[in-house]
Protein backbone atom coordinates (compact mmCIF):
# COMPACT_ATOMS: atom_id res chain seq x y z
CA UNK A 1 0.00 0.00 0.00
CA UNK A 2 0.87 4.02 -0.56
CA UNK A 3 2.26 5.35 2.54
CA UNK A 4 1.57 9.23 2.72
CA UNK A 5 5.26 10.37 2.51
CA UNK A 6 4.86 12.65 5.81
CA UNK A 7 4.24 9.48 7.77
CA UNK A 8 7.38 9.32 9.52
CA UNK A 9 7.35 12.88 10.75
CA UNK A 10 3.92 12.12 12.04
CA UNK A 11 5.71 9.55 14.29
CA UNK A 12 8.12 12.02 15.47
CA UNK A 13 5.34 13.82 16.20
CA UNK A 14 3.60 11.43 18.17
CA UNK A 15 7.09 10.71 19.85
CA UNK A 16 7.38 14.19 20.78
CA UNK A 17 4.08 14.34 22.45
CA UNK A 18 2.69 17.66 19.90
CA UNK A 19 0.61 15.77 17.59
CA UNK A 20 -2.29 17.33 16.15
CA UNK A 21 -5.63 15.27 17.02
CA UNK A 22 -6.40 14.97 13.05
CA UNK A 23 -2.58 13.41 12.26
CA UNK A 24 -3.15 11.37 15.25
CA UNK A 25 -6.02 9.84 13.52
CA UNK A 26 -3.90 9.37 10.15
CA UNK A 27 -1.22 7.88 11.85
CA UNK A 28 -3.21 5.28 14.02
CA UNK A 29 -5.22 4.21 10.60
CA UNK A 30 -2.21 3.71 8.42
CA UNK A 31 -0.21 1.66 11.25
CA UNK A 32 -2.90 -0.54 11.78
CA UNK A 33 -2.99 -1.38 7.96
CA UNK A 34 1.10 -0.78 6.74
CA UNK A 35 3.14 -3.31 8.76
CA UNK A 36 6.63 -1.94 7.34
CA UNK A 37 5.35 1.65 8.96
CA UNK A 38 4.14 -0.10 12.42
CA UNK A 39 7.22 -1.90 12.43
CA UNK A 40 9.51 1.60 11.98
CA UNK A 41 7.52 2.71 14.77
CA UNK A 42 7.74 0.36 16.81
CA UNK A 43 11.66 0.20 16.74
CA UNK A 44 11.19 4.28 17.32
CA UNK A 45 9.29 3.18 20.45
CA UNK A 46 11.64 1.09 21.60
CA UNK A 47 14.67 2.84 20.96
CA UNK A 48 13.44 5.32 23.25
CA UNK A 49 12.39 3.15 25.82
CA UNK A 50 15.82 1.73 25.97
CA UNK A 51 17.84 5.14 25.59
CA UNK A 52 14.89 6.22 28.56
CA UNK A 53 16.06 3.12 30.90
CA UNK A 54 19.79 3.95 30.10
CA UNK A 55 20.83 2.94 33.81
CA UNK A 56 22.10 5.68 35.71
CA UNK A 57 25.18 6.49 37.24
CA UNK A 58 26.09 8.59 40.32
CA UNK A 59 29.23 10.56 40.53
CA UNK A 60 32.06 9.36 43.39
CA UNK A 61 31.33 10.37 47.09
CA UNK A 62 33.95 13.04 47.00
CA UNK A 63 32.86 14.48 43.94
CA UNK A 64 31.86 17.83 45.52
CA UNK A 65 34.59 17.58 47.50
CA UNK A 66 36.97 17.78 44.99
CA UNK A 67 35.13 20.27 42.63
CA UNK A 68 35.22 22.80 45.87
CA UNK A 69 38.89 21.95 46.18
CA UNK A 70 39.90 23.46 42.81
CA UNK A 71 37.89 26.37 42.92
CA UNK A 72 40.04 29.59 43.25
CA UNK A 73 40.61 30.91 46.82
CA UNK A 74 37.97 33.06 47.71
CA UNK A 75 38.72 36.65 48.47
CA UNK A 76 39.50 37.01 52.45
CA UNK A 77 37.01 39.76 53.67
CA UNK A 78 34.62 36.71 53.05
CA UNK A 79 36.09 34.07 54.78
CA UNK A 80 36.82 36.15 57.70
CA UNK A 81 33.35 37.54 57.81
CA UNK A 82 31.94 33.75 57.62
CA UNK A 83 34.92 33.18 60.15
CA UNK A 84 33.30 35.98 62.55
CA UNK A 85 29.48 35.03 62.27
CA UNK A 86 30.49 31.61 63.37
CA UNK A 87 32.19 32.83 66.60
CA UNK A 88 29.99 35.50 67.62
CA UNK A 89 31.25 35.26 71.31
CA UNK A 90 34.90 35.36 69.91
CA UNK A 91 34.13 38.25 67.88
CA UNK A 92 32.48 40.38 70.07
CA UNK A 93 35.28 39.75 72.97
CA UNK A 94 38.15 40.31 70.36
CA UNK A 95 36.39 43.56 69.56
CA UNK A 96 36.40 44.88 73.41
CA UNK A 97 39.85 44.34 73.56
CA UNK A 98 40.80 45.48 70.19
CA UNK A 99 38.85 49.03 71.32
CA UNK A 100 40.28 49.16 75.06
CA UNK A 101 43.67 48.33 73.82
CA UNK A 102 43.42 51.16 71.27
CA UNK A 103 41.70 53.48 73.49
CA UNK A 104 44.75 52.91 75.89
CA UNK A 105 47.35 53.54 73.61
CA UNK A 106 45.85 56.79 72.51
CA UNK A 107 46.08 57.88 76.06
CA UNK A 108 49.22 56.66 76.52
CA UNK A 109 51.01 58.93 73.58
CA UNK A 110 48.81 61.75 74.65
CA UNK A 111 49.57 62.23 77.85
CA UNK A 112 52.59 63.40 77.74
CA UNK A 113 52.57 66.43 80.02
CA UNK A 114 53.31 66.74 83.54
CA UNK A 115 50.12 66.10 86.26
CA UNK A 116 49.49 65.05 89.43
CA UNK A 117 46.13 64.11 91.15
CA UNK A 118 47.06 65.74 94.16
CA UNK A 119 48.04 69.13 95.36
CA UNK A 120 47.33 70.26 99.41
CA UNK A 121 50.16 69.42 101.75
CA UNK A 122 52.62 69.29 98.51
CA UNK A 123 55.23 70.84 97.18
CA UNK A 124 55.88 70.66 93.27
CA UNK A 125 59.36 71.84 91.92
CA UNK A 126 59.34 71.08 87.97
CA UNK A 127 58.42 67.85 87.36
CA UNK A 128 59.57 66.46 90.96
CA UNK A 129 56.27 66.09 93.59
CA UNK A 130 57.32 66.74 96.88
CA UNK A 131 56.01 65.48 100.16
CA UNK A 132 57.78 67.58 103.07
CA UNK A 133 58.79 65.84 106.40
CA UNK A 134 56.07 65.69 108.78
CA UNK A 135 53.64 66.71 106.07
CA UNK A 136 50.70 63.99 105.86
CA UNK A 137 48.43 63.28 102.43
CA UNK A 138 45.30 62.12 102.87
CA UNK A 139 44.40 59.94 99.39
CA UNK A 140 46.18 58.54 96.43
CA UNK A 141 48.37 60.53 95.10
CA UNK A 142 49.02 59.91 91.16
CA UNK A 143 51.98 61.55 88.97
CA UNK A 144 52.03 61.36 85.51
CA UNK A 145 55.32 62.05 83.39
CA UNK A 146 56.72 63.11 86.58
CA UNK A 147 58.78 62.06 89.80
CA UNK A 148 58.17 61.91 93.13
CA UNK A 149 60.18 62.67 96.61
CA UNK A 150 58.34 61.17 99.50
CA UNK A 151 59.57 62.58 103.30
CA UNK A 152 56.55 62.58 104.92
CA UNK A 153 53.53 60.46 105.46
CA UNK A 154 51.04 59.41 102.52
CA UNK A 155 47.86 57.71 103.61
CA UNK A 156 47.04 55.80 100.31
CA UNK A 157 48.39 54.97 97.40
CA UNK A 158 50.84 56.05 95.17
CA UNK A 159 51.50 55.93 91.29
CA UNK A 160 53.82 56.87 89.29
CA UNK A 161 53.71 57.25 85.70
CA UNK A 162 56.37 57.80 83.15
CA UNK A 163 58.58 58.41 85.85
CA UNK A 164 60.64 57.92 89.40
CA UNK A 165 59.37 57.37 92.97
CA UNK A 166 62.09 58.12 95.78
CA UNK A 167 61.06 56.65 99.09
CA UNK A 168 62.68 58.61 102.13
CA UNK A 169 63.85 56.88 105.12
CA UNK A 170 61.69 58.27 106.74
CA UNK A 171 58.68 58.62 104.22
CA UNK A 172 55.63 56.35 104.49
CA UNK A 173 53.33 55.17 102.21
CA UNK A 174 50.09 53.22 103.70
CA UNK A 175 49.10 51.50 100.71
CA UNK A 176 50.42 50.51 97.61
CA UNK A 177 53.78 52.21 95.76
CA UNK A 178 53.60 52.06 92.48
CA UNK A 179 55.76 52.84 89.40
CA UNK A 180 54.85 52.68 85.77
CA UNK A 181 56.80 52.92 82.81
CA UNK A 182 55.86 50.39 80.48
CA UNK A 183 52.89 50.35 77.91
CA UNK A 184 51.80 47.04 79.29
CA UNK A 185 52.23 48.36 82.68
CA UNK A 186 50.40 51.01 81.75
CA UNK A 187 47.26 48.64 80.40
CA UNK A 188 47.22 46.76 83.33
CA UNK A 189 47.19 49.22 85.21
CA UNK A 190 43.74 50.83 83.55
CA UNK A 191 42.91 47.09 83.19
CA UNK A 192 42.79 46.67 86.90
CA UNK A 193 41.27 50.44 87.55
CA UNK A 194 38.39 49.55 85.06
CA UNK A 195 37.53 46.41 87.08
CA UNK A 196 37.81 48.26 90.38
CA UNK A 197 35.40 50.79 88.73
CA UNK A 198 33.27 47.93 87.83
CA UNK A 199 33.30 46.46 90.94
CA UNK A 200 32.53 49.54 92.76
CA UNK A 201 29.35 50.10 90.76
CA UNK A 202 28.26 46.17 91.82
CA UNK A 203 28.93 47.23 95.56
CA UNK B 1 13.93 24.81 45.58
CA UNK B 2 14.26 27.93 42.74
CA UNK B 3 14.30 30.02 45.71
CA UNK B 4 16.69 27.72 47.45
CA UNK B 5 18.94 27.81 44.16
CA UNK B 6 18.83 31.87 43.82
CA UNK B 7 19.82 32.38 47.59
CA UNK B 8 22.65 30.32 46.94
CA UNK B 9 23.69 31.61 43.78
CA UNK B 10 23.41 35.12 45.36
CA UNK B 11 25.72 34.49 48.30
CA UNK B 12 28.09 33.04 45.84
CA UNK B 13 28.00 36.36 43.85
CA UNK B 14 29.14 38.02 47.08
CA UNK B 15 31.99 35.13 47.38
CA UNK B 16 30.61 32.58 49.65
CA UNK B 17 32.25 29.63 48.19
CA UNK B 18 30.29 27.39 50.95
CA UNK B 19 27.43 28.23 49.10
CA UNK B 20 28.44 26.47 46.10
CA UNK B 21 29.10 23.73 47.55
CA UNK B 22 25.04 23.46 47.98
CA UNK B 23 24.51 23.91 44.16
CA UNK B 24 27.46 21.09 43.07
CA UNK B 25 25.36 18.31 45.54
CA UNK B 26 22.03 19.68 44.04
CA UNK B 27 23.41 19.01 40.28
CA UNK B 28 26.48 16.80 40.36
CA UNK B 29 24.22 13.74 39.84
CA UNK B 30 22.78 15.20 36.26
CA UNK B 31 25.96 16.65 34.85
CA UNK B 32 28.01 13.78 35.54
CA UNK B 33 25.00 11.63 34.19
CA UNK B 34 24.91 13.90 30.95
CA UNK B 35 28.73 13.59 30.55
CA UNK B 36 28.87 9.96 31.05
CA UNK B 37 26.41 9.66 27.96
CA UNK B 38 28.16 12.23 25.75
CA UNK B 39 31.59 10.42 26.49
CA UNK B 40 30.93 6.96 27.32
CA UNK B 41 33.88 7.04 29.52
CA UNK B 42 33.83 7.44 33.59
CA UNK B 43 37.23 8.97 34.13
CA UNK B 44 36.33 11.60 31.14
CA UNK B 45 32.40 12.23 32.27
CA UNK B 46 34.64 12.94 35.92
CA UNK B 47 36.82 15.42 34.83
CA UNK B 48 33.67 17.06 32.51
CA UNK B 49 31.60 17.51 35.04
CA UNK B 50 34.46 18.49 37.19
CA UNK B 51 35.38 21.46 35.32
CA UNK B 52 32.16 22.03 34.23
CA UNK B 53 31.30 23.07 37.56
CA UNK B 54 34.64 25.09 37.91
CA UNK B 55 33.69 27.38 35.01
CA UNK B 56 30.14 27.85 36.03
CA UNK B 57 31.92 29.47 39.16
CA UNK B 58 34.30 31.50 38.00
CA UNK B 59 31.64 32.87 35.46
CA UNK B 60 29.04 33.29 37.72
CA UNK B 61 28.69 36.97 37.28
CA UNK B 62 27.87 36.39 33.40
CA UNK B 63 24.54 34.10 34.83
CA UNK B 64 21.47 35.63 33.65
CA UNK B 65 19.01 35.18 36.56
CA UNK B 66 16.06 35.02 33.34
CA UNK B 67 17.28 31.65 32.81
CA UNK B 68 17.10 27.81 34.58
CA UNK B 69 20.25 27.69 36.96
CA UNK B 70 20.03 24.41 35.63
CA UNK B 71 19.83 24.98 32.07
CA UNK B 72 22.60 27.01 32.23
CA UNK B 73 24.94 24.77 33.83
CA UNK B 74 24.07 21.78 31.03
CA UNK B 75 24.46 24.80 28.47
CA UNK B 76 28.24 24.39 30.35
CA UNK B 77 28.80 21.15 30.21
CA UNK B 78 27.28 20.06 27.38
CA UNK B 79 29.76 22.46 25.35
CA UNK B 80 33.03 20.98 27.13
CA UNK B 81 31.40 17.32 26.40
CA UNK B 82 30.77 18.41 22.45
CA UNK B 83 34.64 20.01 22.95
CA UNK B 84 36.04 16.89 24.17
CA UNK B 85 34.34 14.65 21.83
CA UNK B 86 35.73 16.75 19.20
CA UNK B 87 39.56 16.75 20.82
CA UNK B 88 38.87 13.22 21.85
CA UNK B 89 42.27 11.55 20.83
CA UNK B 90 42.37 7.64 19.59
CA UNK B 91 44.19 6.26 22.58
CA UNK B 92 41.88 4.76 25.17
CA UNK B 93 42.32 4.94 29.44
CA UNK B 94 43.58 1.85 29.86
CA UNK B 95 42.52 1.92 33.48
CA UNK B 96 38.93 2.18 32.21
CA UNK B 97 36.06 -0.52 33.41
CA UNK B 98 34.35 -1.68 30.52
CA UNK B 99 31.12 0.32 30.45
CA UNK B 100 28.18 -0.99 31.74
CA UNK B 101 29.89 -3.29 34.51
CA UNK B 102 30.30 -1.60 37.74
CA UNK B 103 29.01 1.17 39.37
CA UNK B 104 25.39 0.81 37.78
CA UNK B 105 22.25 1.25 39.23
CA UNK B 106 19.85 -1.30 37.51
CA UNK B 107 16.99 0.01 36.85
CA UNK B 108 12.79 -1.18 35.66
CA UNK B 109 13.58 -4.01 33.89
CA UNK B 110 15.69 -5.62 36.77
CA UNK B 111 14.10 -4.08 39.82
CA UNK B 112 12.40 -7.66 40.38
CA UNK B 113 14.95 -9.68 42.91
CA UNK B 114 14.36 -12.73 41.46
CA UNK B 115 16.13 -11.68 38.06
CA UNK B 116 18.23 -14.39 36.85
CA UNK B 117 21.96 -14.44 36.04
CA UNK B 118 21.36 -14.65 32.57
CA UNK B 119 18.74 -11.73 32.85
CA UNK B 120 21.15 -9.57 34.49
CA UNK B 121 23.99 -10.46 31.94
CA UNK B 122 21.56 -9.48 28.90
CA UNK B 123 20.45 -6.62 30.63
CA UNK B 124 24.24 -5.25 30.74
CA UNK B 125 24.87 -6.15 27.43
CA UNK B 126 22.02 -3.90 26.76
CA UNK B 127 23.31 -1.46 28.46
CA UNK B 128 26.20 -1.67 26.78
CA UNK B 129 24.69 -1.50 23.18
CA UNK B 130 22.39 1.30 24.42
CA UNK B 131 25.63 3.32 25.14
CA UNK B 132 27.50 2.30 22.26
CA UNK B 133 24.28 3.56 20.18
CA UNK B 134 24.55 6.69 21.43
CA UNK B 135 28.43 7.16 21.18
CA UNK B 136 27.98 6.50 17.71
CA UNK B 137 25.80 9.33 17.24
CA UNK B 138 27.34 12.82 15.54
CA UNK B 139 27.76 15.06 18.88
CA UNK B 140 24.59 17.14 17.18
CA UNK B 141 22.48 14.46 17.56
CA UNK B 142 23.99 13.06 20.44
CA UNK B 143 23.38 16.14 23.23
CA UNK B 144 19.72 16.57 22.11
CA UNK B 145 18.98 12.65 22.69
CA UNK B 146 21.35 13.07 25.36
CA UNK B 147 19.04 16.22 27.08
CA UNK B 148 15.82 14.92 26.14
CA UNK B 149 16.39 11.16 27.09
CA UNK B 150 18.53 10.74 29.64
CA UNK B 151 18.17 14.03 31.27
CA UNK B 152 14.61 13.71 30.79
CA UNK B 153 13.96 18.04 29.47
CA UNK B 154 11.08 19.42 27.38
CA UNK B 155 12.51 20.38 23.88
CA UNK B 156 11.72 24.41 25.13
CA UNK B 157 14.48 23.40 27.26
CA UNK B 158 17.47 22.03 25.14
CA UNK B 159 16.45 24.78 22.50
CA UNK B 160 16.84 27.49 25.30
CA UNK B 161 20.35 25.18 26.09
CA UNK B 162 21.63 24.58 23.32
CA UNK B 163 20.22 27.96 22.02
CA UNK B 164 18.64 26.54 19.13
CA UNK B 165 15.41 27.17 17.27
CA UNK B 166 12.91 24.52 18.54
CA UNK B 167 12.64 23.11 15.14
CA UNK B 168 16.11 22.58 14.80
CA UNK B 169 15.71 20.81 18.26
CA UNK B 170 12.70 18.67 16.58
CA UNK B 171 14.70 18.06 13.45
CA UNK B 172 17.77 16.71 15.36
CA UNK B 173 15.64 14.62 17.55
CA UNK B 174 14.16 13.43 14.95
CA UNK B 175 16.87 12.07 13.07
CA UNK B 176 18.97 10.93 16.23
CA UNK B 177 15.92 8.81 17.26
CA UNK B 178 16.02 6.86 13.29
CA UNK B 179 19.73 6.74 13.75
CA UNK B 180 19.52 4.93 17.30
CA UNK B 181 17.03 3.23 15.78
CA UNK B 182 18.99 0.93 13.25
CA UNK B 183 20.82 -0.17 16.04
CA UNK B 184 18.53 -0.75 18.65
CA UNK B 185 15.14 -1.35 16.53
CA UNK B 186 15.62 -4.52 15.99
CA UNK B 187 16.52 -5.58 19.57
Amino acid sequence: MKCPHNIVNLMHDYLDGDIEPNDAKILREHLQQCSACADHFNGLKKTVAFIQHASHLIPPADFTARVMAKLPKEKKMIRMRRWLQNHPFITAASLFIILTIGSLFTTWNEQRQFSVSAHENVIIRGHTVIVPKGEVVKGDIVVRNGSIKIEGKVEGNVTVIHGEKYLASAGQVTGELEEINQVFEWIWYNIKERVKDVMEVFE
Amino acid sequence: MEIFVKKRIKAIKKGDQNAYADIVDLYKDKIYRLCYRMLGNRHEAEDTAQEAFIRAYVNIHTYNPNMKFSSWLYRIATNLAIDKIRKKKPDAYLDEEISGTDGLTMYSQLSSSEASPEETLESLELQETVQKAIEKLPEKYRSVIVLRYIEDLSLQEISEILDLPLGTVKTRIHRGREALRKHLGHL
